[in-house]
């Protein structure tokens, strides 16, 4: 009988081949369809190239055969998750052009609307961020909140997530009888519902190992990537539009700029939790003092912009969205282009996950929000 | 800085620039070959410290194409869009300011796709929406007869 002999392994025979692996399109944590091309050594993270194109829907071009109350609805259709916002740069910006200014109800209720999309959106991240790391309770929580504004929205405009509420000169309807009483009621429920989002996720012992400490993104990094929003105010970037250059009824409330310098994974996720707050304070400092009058100016049949170019910012959930419109004097645009808070954010993940390990990779994507189609647009 | 000695500031920094008030911005215009030493003083200058590209647009002006970049010092607050023109319209070249503001990476891969502007010292130049069948959609010549209908 032949004799066995053990088989010595030392770890001088092992190799690790660097390799490429595709995370996506279809993949749960790319929230969407994103293909990242990620170069790996082992588990280490060397590159990682975003692909998109997948849901690419040339918006840009579009608008150049639509008018401008037209191209409201479709910027709805980028960023979903804050489809107000991004009606509302369209709307101020032709506003600014046309040199109207609207009645004050009009820029009360467009900012109190402005805070419950963020405060939907903000809800709805903190559910998938839970999701991407493994605790599945979070999506019923975040969920079960977020209903309640939308809604909202569904009474107010008919509908729950493409809104196109903000419409040049105005608002599309005034709001309902009950609003004011649904928000009052929705703000002191939520205030003692967002308490248990840091008893269940913030303070995990699971979740702050995985995050804490992990894939720092410096203030000036932020700057030159063209990082904005929550992501870069987590890494004491004073980008907050709201604040710096406020617009519809942002200068007349007081709130706070959440800002933290850590600039890591949970440092963004901090930050998001605290803006939550905020933007609950900012609607309950309005919702009472909304003033009566017109909720629509009266605009011509064909709104036609004057020669030149205009360009809007507005902080919209995930950053500073631009709005920048080129007239030649038609009704139709002759050039519009979105600037998308996304689509900058997305290609700064190349310089923050290098040298971290792919799970890791999963918690920094979850904490910069991407919505596809704001980047895909 | 107001608006102003901005505008004497930038004149300063580049003579060939013509720089005016615009409606909302202080906007200039240089000649491409003077482009990219001029970006690199935006940046550079400290009393200019034009370090956040917010916004890059790539545009068809019919006999040229013309790309526009907004800028904005985060610590001094100012705001400047520079426009920057191409000589030719068919093959369309500039110079990729890229390693000045690492965002202008993938604003010039979109600009590339959608207007085929062409940037030297790209670091990667590649289509990032469509594939390579396809032509450049953001021209005002395009013509897709299947997926534009024109009245």
């Amino acid at each position: 009988m032949a004799e066995l002999k053990e088989v010595m392994i030392t770890t001088d025979d092992i190799k690790t081949d660097e390799y490429l692996v595709n995370m996506g399109p279809q993949h749960p944590s790319t929230h969407g369809v994103l293909r990242l091309l990620v170069q790996l050594e082992g588990e280490i993270v060397h590159n990682v190239q975003p692909h998109i194109g997948y849901i690419h829907s040339g918006i840009e071009k579009m608008t150049e055969s639509l008018s401008y109350p037209q191209i409201g609805h479709l910027t709805d259709r980028m960023d979903y998750l804050s489809a107000h916002m991004n009606n509302e740069a369209v709307a101020l910006c032709v506003e600014n052009a046309l040199q109207i200014e609207v009645p004050d109800r009009v820029k009360y209720i467009r900012t109190i609307m402005a805070e419950l999309s963020r405060l939907a959106s903000h809800q709805l991240w903190w559910c998938v961020m839970g999701m991407d790391m493994g605790a599945l309770t979070t999506f019923f929580y975040g969920l079960r909140d977020r209903e309640e504004i939308l809604d909202i929205f569904e009474e107010t405009c008919g509908a729950r997530l493409t809104v196109n509420y903000s419409i040049p000169g105005g608002l599309m309807f005034d709001i309902h009888p009950n609003f004011q009483r649904d928000v009052k009621a929705f703000i002191k429920k939520f205030r003692t519902k967002l308490p248990e989002y840091d008893r269940l996720l913030s303070g995990n012992v699971i979740f702050t190992e995985r995050t804490k400490g992990v894939g720092f993104l410096s203030r000036e990094d932020a700057i030159a990537y063209g990082v904005t929003g929550p992501t870069a105010r987590a890494s004491g970037f004073a980008c907050d539009l709201r604040k710096h250059q406020p617009y519809s009824a942002y200068s007349k409330v007081n709130f706070n700029e959440v800002l933290s310098d850590v600039g890591d994974t949970y440092a963004r996720y901090q930050v998001r939790i605290q803006e939550m707050w905020e933007s609950m304070n900012i609607i309950e400092q309005l919702i009472d003092n909304i003033p009566e009058g017109d909720y629509a100016m009266k605009m011509k049949g064909v709104i036609k912009l004057p020669e030149g170019e205009f360009y809007q910012r507005v902080e919209s959930a995930r950053g500073e969205f631009g709005v920048f419109i080129v007239s030649d004097g038609k009704k139709n645009p002759y050039r519009v282009k979105f600037r998308s808070p996304g689509f900058s954010n997305l290609f700064a993940i190349n310089h923050i996950a290098k040298g971290w390990k792919i799970a890791d990779l999963v918690a920094i994507m979850s904490t910069f929000d991407l919505v596809i189609p704001d980047i895909d647009r | 800085m107001t608006n102003e000695e901005l505008i004497t500031a930038i004149g300063k920094v580049e003579a060939e620039a013509e720089t005016r008030q615009g409606a909302q911005y202080v906007e200039t215009t240089v000649p491409a070959a003077r482009m990219y030493d001029f970006m690199n003083q935006l940046k550079q200058d400290k009393t200019l410290a034009f370090d956040y590209l917010f916004c890059l647009t790539g545009m068809d002006q019919a006999d040229h194409m013309q790309v526009v970049y907004h800028l904005e010092s985060v610590l001094h607050k100012h705001v400047l869009v520079v426009r920057v023109k191409t000589a030719d319209r068919e093959n369309p070249v500039l110079d990729s300011v890229s390693d000045i503001w690492p965002t202008a990476e993938f604003h010039e891969n979109e600009v590339y796709d959608l207007l085929g502007i062409r940037f030297n010292n790209h670091p990667d130049l590649r289509r990032l929406f469509l594939d390579e069948n396809w032509g450049f959609p953001l021209r005002k010549d395009f013509k897709d007869d299947i997926h534009i209908v024109s009245r």
